[in-house]
């Protein structure tokens, strides 16, 4: 992190509408924001800790706790629910053993649930990391999750 | 053997149904045919997604289009094409005319897809040479106010959804004095569940929304811009940020552009995940890093914008529509479309239908035929249709005896339905409409930022209301209430979100009012779709596994070795946990 952030800087300057490319910066390195991120960079950009708090948890895209070696998204979106999306969720949770927003064993997988991947044609879908899996079923999961 | 092309459709779609692999078995089997003279190249999305992975070339003067190419029809795909010269009939989808691609997609008329799967996204020079640039050209010489004209005439209205007039837009930012200089920003956050349209847009041709843009900050004199695109989609930032960069280095962007003196500086802004920020107040909130929360307009983006700056936002798709308005004319444009709808939208077509994907009809196009003609029907023609979803969670359900309407603006929210941003969801007779009104209630109620009390709370209710009657504990006196909360909350609500959280539920209220009575008299899903609802029982298909016996949570299930198992209704918790684990189909469900 304290190699990271005055590349940050760097890039985008110490301004207010930086925070939040520099929070994505940081949690496209660490995938999360530490706890100590945000005092440094309140210091830094002169705001309050408590407004980059409040920007933190208003998008759901930033996590203030580590994840696993692995993020999977399961897609809710429309054509998903509609084609099952459900059944996948369930299966998933099922196969390592954890809820929404939860890291398996081992530290390998965190489970995620998002609005829509835009891959709509081939429903029901999910991502791991940033690879798209689509018309999956119970077998083609496990397979999936195998290969990692 | 001349000069060939060989073209991996290669969007989000095409990848994830395996185009990488195709393209890497391409590169190598060519390799290890030691064929010259074949150029090997990536483009976008044609929005066929339904057929992916898609691959074309060119021979004699004539296109072909193959689907569904895997890995395994490489070697045979190399052999037929370009040793024989032979069309590989195994796989094809259709020949056609380069230039012409009527034969391609009937009843359609490509104006924002001219190019997807055509050019390769990440060459500028192959945009170039698709006439890109001349657009920007040709407005650099006219003055801005003949540019506002064209577009004006050209009836263009906002394709995200609200469908207010573009050119009008742009004028009224011109009549606000800017000495503080404007912004002109493209809104890139697609976040309507079941649309992808503006993903294909900026992942196929980029360079189409930048040249949008620059005649658009041209014509309203913005010297600054930002693309505000989804994080969701990494490969649409990929190649937006790649696209601006070629277009500095060919002087398109940047500085005294092309020596006219107008200058554009343009960069892109990752969205962090919140579907509020679509909403222009909360975008620029967004885009200046604070909370995404909307604010009361007016003062309106035109006034006071981004940073308090006078401000044009534009859709992705509206955008890729002015470099083809200015080079054809504002009135060419208008020739097509229905009354005060004019030009051509892209749908995105999902769930139960036969083709999905992405289809550009000229606006007046009828439901049916979007559904029937262009999109082959239903994909399971033993199911019904029952129902289109159109306008994502602002949207509505329209049932089979309004598929007739013509779409436009007016038509669409005359039903209770909005155009919205373009996706189409296809659902049959197992699709649950109190569901669904359910599922939507539950994504704005996750998504409302919670400024105004009836969003915040009003959303809150009607889910649990919905979430009791898919559990057979509603009563009729809740339909009432739940029409009372959704007038308030689409009353009461400062944006669009909350003003148009409630139209699932009415609109599925007012076509599917005998689905809501049966769930809420009958104790019974129509669809068999809601759990809870539903009775199990084992046919005689079972022989005795007992896989579900051990499967269930409660115990419910009893039987013999090999002879035929039972479901105490007593006990069954209706958890559906025998149904996904049963090989046999053995388990009916009532």
């Amino acid at each position: 992190m304290h190699q990271t952030l005055p590349a940050l800087y760097q890039s985008f300057g110490k301004r207010h509408d930086s925070l939040i490319p520099i929070l994505q910066g940081i949690q496209n390195k660490l995938k999360y924001i530490p706890k100590e991120a945000i005092s440094i960079i309140a210091n830094e950009l002169s705001m309050y800790e408590s407004d980059i708090y409040g920007v933190i948890t208003f998008y759901t895209q930033f996590r203030l706790s580590p994840v696993g070696q692995h993020i999977i998204k399961v897609c809710k979106g429309t054509a998903c629910h509609v084609g099952g999306a459900e059944t996948v969720g369930e299966a998933v949770s099922e196969m390592l053993q954890i809820s929404k927003n939860e890291t398996s064993r081992g530290n390998k997988f965190t489970l995620e649930y998002v609005a829509c991947l835009g891959c709509c044609s081939l429903a029901p879908v999910m991502m791991i990391d940033d690879k798209v899996y689509a018309h999956l079923t119970k077998e083609k999961i496990k397979k999936i999750l195998e290969e990692y | 053997m001349g000069n060939r092309e060989i073209v991996v459709l290669m969007g989000t779609c095409g990848k994830s149904a395996g185009a990488d692999r195709v393209y890497d078995k391409f590169a190598s089997a060519l390799k290890a045919k030691s064929i010259a003279g074949v150029e090997l190249k990536q483009s976008g999305c044609a929005g066929l997604c339904y057929s992916e992975v898609n691959v074309r070339t060119f021979r004699d003067g004539k296109e072909y289009l193959y689907a569904q190419i895997t890995e395994d029809d490489v070697e045979k795909f190399i052999d037929s094409e370009i040793i024989e010269n032979k069309t590989y009939m195994e796989k094809i989808l259709f020949e056609a005319d380069p230039v012409d691609d009527t034969a391609l997609f009937p009843k359609q008329k490509r104006i924002v897809l001219r190019n997807c799967g055509k050019i390769t996204p990440t060459s500028v020079d192959d945009y170039i040479a698709k006439d890109g640039y001349k657009a920007i050209l040709k407005a650099l010489t006219m003055p801005p106010e003949k540019v506002v004209q064209e577009i004006k005439d050209s009836g263009l209205r906002g394709r995200g959804g609200a469908g207010f007039p573009t050119g009008l837009k742009w004028e009224l930012t011109r009549k606000n004095p800017a000495p503080e200089g404007r912004y002109f920003i493209c809104n890139a956050d697609e976040g309507d569940p079941g649309a992808f349209m503006d993903r294909s847009v900026l992942e196929g041709d980029p360079h189409s929304v930048i040249e949008g843009m620059l005649i658009g900050a041209y014509a309203i004199g913005a010297n600054h811009g930002y693309i505000y695109v989804r994080a969701e989609y990494p490969l649409a930032v990929k190649h937006c940020l790649k696209a601006i960069e070629d277009a500095k280095a060919r002087g398109f962007l940047g500085e005294n552009i092309m020596g006219s003196g107008f200058s554009f500086d343009l960069k892109t802004k990752e969205g962090a995940g919140a579907f509020v920020c679509g909403e222009e107040t909360a975008l620029i909130a967004s885009i200046e890093g604070k909370r995404g929360m909307p604010s009361l307009r007016p003062p309106y983006p035109a006034e006071k914008g981004v940073f308090g700056k006078s401000t044009v936002i534009n859709n992705v798709e509206t955008l890729a529509n002015i470099p083809w308005i200015i080079l054809n004319g504002g009135s060419k444009y208008s020739e097509t479309g229905y009354e005060k709808s004019r030009g051509t939208k892209v749908f995105a077509l999902a769930g139960k239908i036969k083709k999905g994907g992405l289809v550009e009809v000229p606006m007046g196009t009828t439901l049916r035929e979007v559904i029937y003609d262009i999109g082959g029907g239903m994909a399971e023609p033993e199911y019904k249709f029952k129902a289109v979803q159109l306008g994502g969670p602002s949207g509505g359900c329209i049932p089979e005896r309004l598929l007739d309407l013509p779409v436009d603006y007016e038509s669409l929210v005359k039903t209770g339905a909005i155009m919205g941003s373009g996706g189409m969801v296809i659902m049959d007779e197992r699709s649950c409409m109190v569901d669904l009104a359910r599922y939507f209630l539950n994504f704005t109620q996750n998504e409302s930022c919670g400024k105004c009390t009836f969003c915040r709370l009003g959303t809150k209710r009607m889910l649990e209301i919905l979430e009791r009657i898919c559990k057979g504990q509603g009563t009729m006196d809740d339909l009432t209430l739940l029409q009372e909360i959704a007038k308030k909350c689409s009353t009461s609500s400062l944006c669009a979100l909350g003003g148009s959280a409630p139209n699932p539920v009415l609109t599925t209220l007012k076509y599917f009012y005998d689905e809501y009575v049966e769930h809420i008299v009958n104790k019974r899903c129509p669809a068999k779709y809601c759990k809870k609802l539903l009775t199990y029982t084992i046919n005689d298909k079972c022989i005795g596994c007992t896989a579900c016996a051990r499967k269930c949570p409660v115990k419910a299930i009893s039987g013999e070795k090999k002879t035929r198992h039972f479901i105490d209704q007593q006990k069954c918790i209706k958890c559906g946990a025998c149904v996904a684990t049963c090989k046999f189909n053995a388990i009916d469900t009532e």
